[in-house]
């Protein structure tokens, strides 16, 4: 209202703190709060009988947490997470970068259609093309057990067979998820100067000393960043099994995730599938402070 | 090889590419075209020989997935212009009012980014059952409503308003939400477009919290729709495949419709860490 | 709170409310439908799964039919999402009025006091009662004294098997007791050779070890649901005849996902006995040649100690009240039309799905077919699984150590202590529960718990 500074102090901070007020009170109670709570209630037993009658949850302390690590439904659901993590994290991040330095090269025709026909898939609803691949993965009329046989290779029991199940997961996620991360590398590319590349060619260097001294290089942050967002993403790996699997053949393709969704409203064993949660959430922190700790020492 | 010859072999690796990558949409639409039973046979039939729109019919009638398109519609689009008019207040308060407490507070916000939403799923589904929003569309919508990824890319943005436009307007007169509305929403339109993507993409898409939400079939979104209905009908290949495309090929136009702001938002977003 | 069945003196008041509110709504209903009904229509809402589901619409469109002042508003939850579906809306004050409900989880809801007790109702019903239904079934209704349910229809299982192979093994009929069945097996093993197999027992299901169980007498589950039977000397013969015939190399040692097409694998012998529900009479008679179609029949599974002892599980879907409902007298109605016979024999008629009531089977469709017959005699000598929410949850962990134990080499005895060790963590809420519930009535002072 005023043009006098020491009122525009005064209303600036009335201002900020009411502007900002809806965004904090919203994001208080419906995400800070849940949280805070869930650790709470990873400390009792509220299950089914407290959903009829509360006065029966208890305090239970850790026992939630010694249960989950001494049941071994928990380690398989850690391990195969992990196998999504770590099998389907770097695979799906080559195939960014693969399909990247593909749009970025030079030659290719039709940049921007390409950029929108790869990074389609990204968009698409998870459900519903999780639904598409089912039927793609049908091992008697699925396109992709008939592209093998065409090809002389076996047929796979792609969603039957526990072995196979999580491979087809991963199959399926690196298609939905790679052109996210091959926009990140396109752009990272592009910002490698076009200088370097010159005069490596001038010194004699070939495509594949060019792209292991400047590309690897050059795109280095970058890796990280993207290494760091993927694994998030994937930690969270959920829809595709329930969809897909519900978990199956013999829970060889239950996620973390799953499991708490599971625990929690299956059988409503919600403190222990918030303690579920929480070891979760610390894998996910130490995981990413890992990442955050290579990337200092790269920059060093 | 020579530079014609690369030029042919890197354009066909390309286009190679593209085509692996679209045949499950493509295959996704063309079978939805196709008689019962049709995309069953061997070898499978790339195109329809005889299209038919009966799957298309049959979801619109039979199975009722107009009502669920139009509970996705509404959901996705009020939780957009909602949570876009509130992350915008506040994400342009964090950049360019000064107050007292201003950045501890931004701080704090950004370490929640790591944290993944499902950590406080199981109590807030006990709070939304205490607000009695069970099976409403509120209900799905209410913890999407401000989102701290919004607001830290709106203040990104909003870093770039320069300060003497705020404050020559402040000498006008003009009071703070006054400044919001008719100086800092105008220059926030390219970003607010981008996040308008991005959040009608996806809350459209999800799918772990309007399941757990949602009993009641004609309250479904689309994706909670289609996996309650693949449930009962595995075998009907033709119809899953409408009822996919259905709930795709509407964000896929959207996309196409805004892919350069989207794509300025994934960059944008990526240079968060 | 108190809720007078039939509720018609709490129903003035609230016609009146309605028809204030649904005036509007009516006369437009009134001008698009051009159909002259009452304004104060009471409205159902009823949940059935899957297949039941679908094909209820037909017998339903007869009952607002027969009550013009009744609306039904059916809706079809497939059974993947039919327990979770079920409950969170029960925990979100969003339940039906009524609903199908597997009476596996009876127990369950029943936990949650999400079901209404029926006894008055059936006190006053004149279409239901208790000894129409096979007791065994019944029984699975009752939790605590108190029926929760009413059978629409059951689910049992029993011997699908290969009757030309059986007779050339030198059986002409199904043995009755397990010894005589065991030794069938023997000279059927004998007589297909090592690739081949008397009988399947998937390695994924647990119904088959945990009716063996029954047969031996096993309560599976001791101290009033508070503590695994499972280390019992019943359940452990059971389990150790169980491992034997894998062990014998009278089983395969595997699981449904590894038999690509069960049919065709019965077809070719693969193996000459499975135990199944009534659903696969419809798949077995499609889905094998005609050929086929005097090679295969059903009996009721032999016993331990004889015929008497052939026990099989009580299963299938009830239909239940819930508390919260404000139209159970219209919802009780429409309970009592689905239970009357010749709607049951209908709806055998429409999805195949067996009559919960002794009446329904003298209609002319069931009447006749031998392999019902034997769905008839083994359905009296049925026992229900124990009445405890943790069920379901307990028994899918015996498929893993049935797995452990007949794929690999563990000792069936020391599994079933690890499985009992297992049950017992998970009943500990139900020992806590039941010890307060002692302490409280101790103490007097308080009311029930």
């Amino acid at each position: 209202m005023s043009a006098d500074p020491r009122g525009t102090h005064v209303t600036q901070t009335r201002a900020g703190w009411l502007f900002v007020s809806p965004a904090l009170g919203l994001i208080g109670v419906f995400f800070v709060v849940p949280v805070v709570v869930g650790l709470l209630l990873s400390f009792t037993d509220f299950d089914i009988y407290a959903l009829g009658d509360p006065s029966v949850a208890r305090i239970v302390g850790v026992r939630n947490y010694a249960q989950i690590v001494s049941d071994r439904e928990f380690w398989g659901a850690l391990r195969n997470t992990l196998t999504f993590v770590l099998g389907g994290g770097p695979l799906s991040v080559l195939a960014s970068l693969g399909a990247a330095l593909l749009v970025n090269a030079r030659l290719v025709r039709f940049k921007s259609v390409l950029r929108v026909a790869l990074f389609s898939p990204v968009v698409t609803t998870l459900v519903a093309v999780a639904i598409v691949w089912r039927y793609l993965y049908h091992p008697h009329y699925g396109l992709i057990d008939f592209a093998l046989r065409g090809l002389g290779l076996p047929a796979v029991d792609w969603l039957g067979d526990p072995h196979w199940a999580m491979p087809a997961i991963i199959l399926f996620s690196v298609w939905k998820n790679f052109g996210y991360n091959m926009l990140i590398f396109v752009a990272g590319l592009q910002n490698i100067p076009e200088e370097q590349y010159e005069a490596a060619r001038i010194d004699g260097a070939g495509g594949w000393a060019r792209f292991r001294h400047i590309t690897v290089p050059g795109l280095g942050p970058t890796f990280l960043l993207v290494g760091v967002l993927t694994m998030i993403g994937q930690f969270q790996l959920f829809a595709e099994p329930y969809v897909m699997t519900a978990g199956g053949p013999l829970r060889s393709t239950v996620s973390l995730i799953l499991l708490m969704y599971e625990q929690g409203f299956r059988w409503w064993r919600l403190g222990y599938a918030a303690a579920i949660a929480f070891i979760l959430l610390a894998i996910v922190l130490v995981a990413t402070l890992v990442q955050m700790r290579l990337q200092r020492l790269e920059r060093r | 090889m020579s530079r014609p010859a690369r030029a042919l072999v890197v354009n066909a690796a390309v286009a190679a590419v593209a085509i692996v990558t679209l045949v499950p949409l493509l295959w996704m639409v063309s079978a939805s075209f196709m008689p019962p039973g049709a995309a069953n046979t061997m070898p499978p039939p790339l195109v329809p020989r005889t299209p038919t729109l009966e799957h298309y019919v049959a979801l619109f009638t039979r199975l009722n997935l107009l009502r669920n398109f139009l509970n996705s519609l509404l959901i996705s689009g009020v939780t957009t212009i909602v949570s876009l008019f509130i992350n915008a207040l506040a994400g342009y308060a964090f950049a360019k009012l000064r107050f007292a407490g201003r950045d501890r507070v931004f701080q704090l916000l950004v370490v929640g980014l790591v944290v993944p939403a499902q950590v406080g799923m199981l109590p807030l589904f006990l709070m939304v059952r205490g607000l009695g929003l069970v099976n409403t569309p509120w209900g799905v919508m209410i913890a999407a409503l401000a989102s701290i990824f919004g607001i830290f890319m709106i203040r990104q943005y909003a870093l770039g308003i320069p300060d003497e436009l705020l404050d020559a307007a402040r000498v006008d007169g003009a009071g703070e939400f006054q400044i919001f509305r008719r100086v800092v929403l105008p220059l926030l339109r390219p970003i607010l477009v981008t996040l308008a993507a991005f959040s009608f993409l996806g809350t459209w898409n999800d799918f772990l919290w309007p399941l757990i939400v949602l009993s009641d079939e004609r309250k479904f979104t689309l994706p909670v729709a289609l996996a309650s209905l693949v449930g009962e009908h595995v075998l009907d290949t033709e119809l899953m495949m409408a009822g996919a495309g259905v709930t795709v090929v509407p964000v896929l136009i959207l996309f196409l419709v805004l892919q350069r702001s989207y794509i300025r938002g994934v960059l944008m977003g990526s240079v968060k860490g | 709170m108190s809720r007078i069945p039939g509720g018609r003196a709490a129903k003035p008041p609230r016609a009146a409310w309605r028809a204030g509110t649904l005036a509007g709504a009516a006369l437009l209903l009134l001008a698009v439908a051009c159909r002259p009904s009452a304004p104060a229509t009471t409205t159902v809402r009823f949940w059935a799964m899957g297949r039941e589901g679908e094909v209820v619409a037909e017998l339903v469109r007869d009952f607002e039919r027969e009550n013009p002042g009744i609306r039904v508003e059916l809706q079809q939850i497939p059974w993947t999402a039919a327990h979770e579906k079920l409950l969170t809306a029960h925990v979100g004050h969003a339940s039906p009025d009524v609903a199908q409900l597997g009476n596996t989880w009876i127990a369950e809801f029943v936990a949650l006091r999400a079901l209404e007790p029926l006894r008055p109702w059936i006190t006053r019903s004149a279409e239901v009662k208790p000894w129409g239904f096979f007791p065994g079934i019944w029984a699975t209704n009752v939790v605590a004294g108190e029926p929760y349910g009413v059978p629409w229809y059951v689910d049992t299982r029993l011997l699908f098997y290969r009757k030309d192979i059986l007779a050339r093994a030198g059986y002409p009929t199904m043995p009755t007791s397990w010894s005589e069945w065991h030794a069938a097996m023997r000279a059927i093993k004998a007589l297909v050779g090592p690739d081949r197999f008397a009988i399947f027992l998937p390695l994924n299901e647990w119904t088959q070890p945990m009716i063996l169980g029954l047969q031996c007498g096993s309560p599976l589950l001791a101290d009033d649901g508070t503590r695994g039977a499972f280390a019992g000397p019943e359940f452990r013969r059971a389990f150790a005849f169980y491992v034997g015939l894998f062990r014998e190399g009278l089983a395969p040692p595997v699981s449904n996902n590894d038999v690509a097409n069960l049919y065709q694998e019965f077809e070719r012998g693969y193996f000459s006995m499975y135990i199944t529900g009534p659903w696969n009479l419809g798949e077995f008679q499609r889905r094998l040649p005609a050929s086929m179609r005097d090679a295969w029949a059903t009996a009721p599974l032999p016993g331990p100690e004889g015929e008497s002892t052939g026990v099989s599980m009580a299963g299938g879907s009830s239909l239940v009240m819930f508390r919260t409902s404000r139209h159970q007298a219209a919802a009780w109605r429409l309970v009592e039309f689905l239970s009357r016979p010749a709607q049951q024999a209908r709806f055998y008629r429409l999805c195949g799905d067996l009559p919960a009531r002794h009446e329904a089977w003298q209609d002319p469709s069931l009447a006749g077919d031998a392999n019902l017959r034997s769905f008839q005699r083994q359905l009296e000598r049925v026992a229900p699984w124990p009445m405890v929410p943790e069920w379901e949850q307990i028994a899918i962990r015996l498929q893993e150590q049935a797995e452990r134990a007949a794929r690999g080499g563990a000792a069936p005895d020391s599994v079933l202590s690890d499985y009992d060790r297992d049950v017992d963590r998970m009943l500990e809420k139900r020992r806590w529960l039941a010890a307060r519930r002692l302490n409280r009535r101790s103490g007097g002072s308080r009311g029930p718990g």
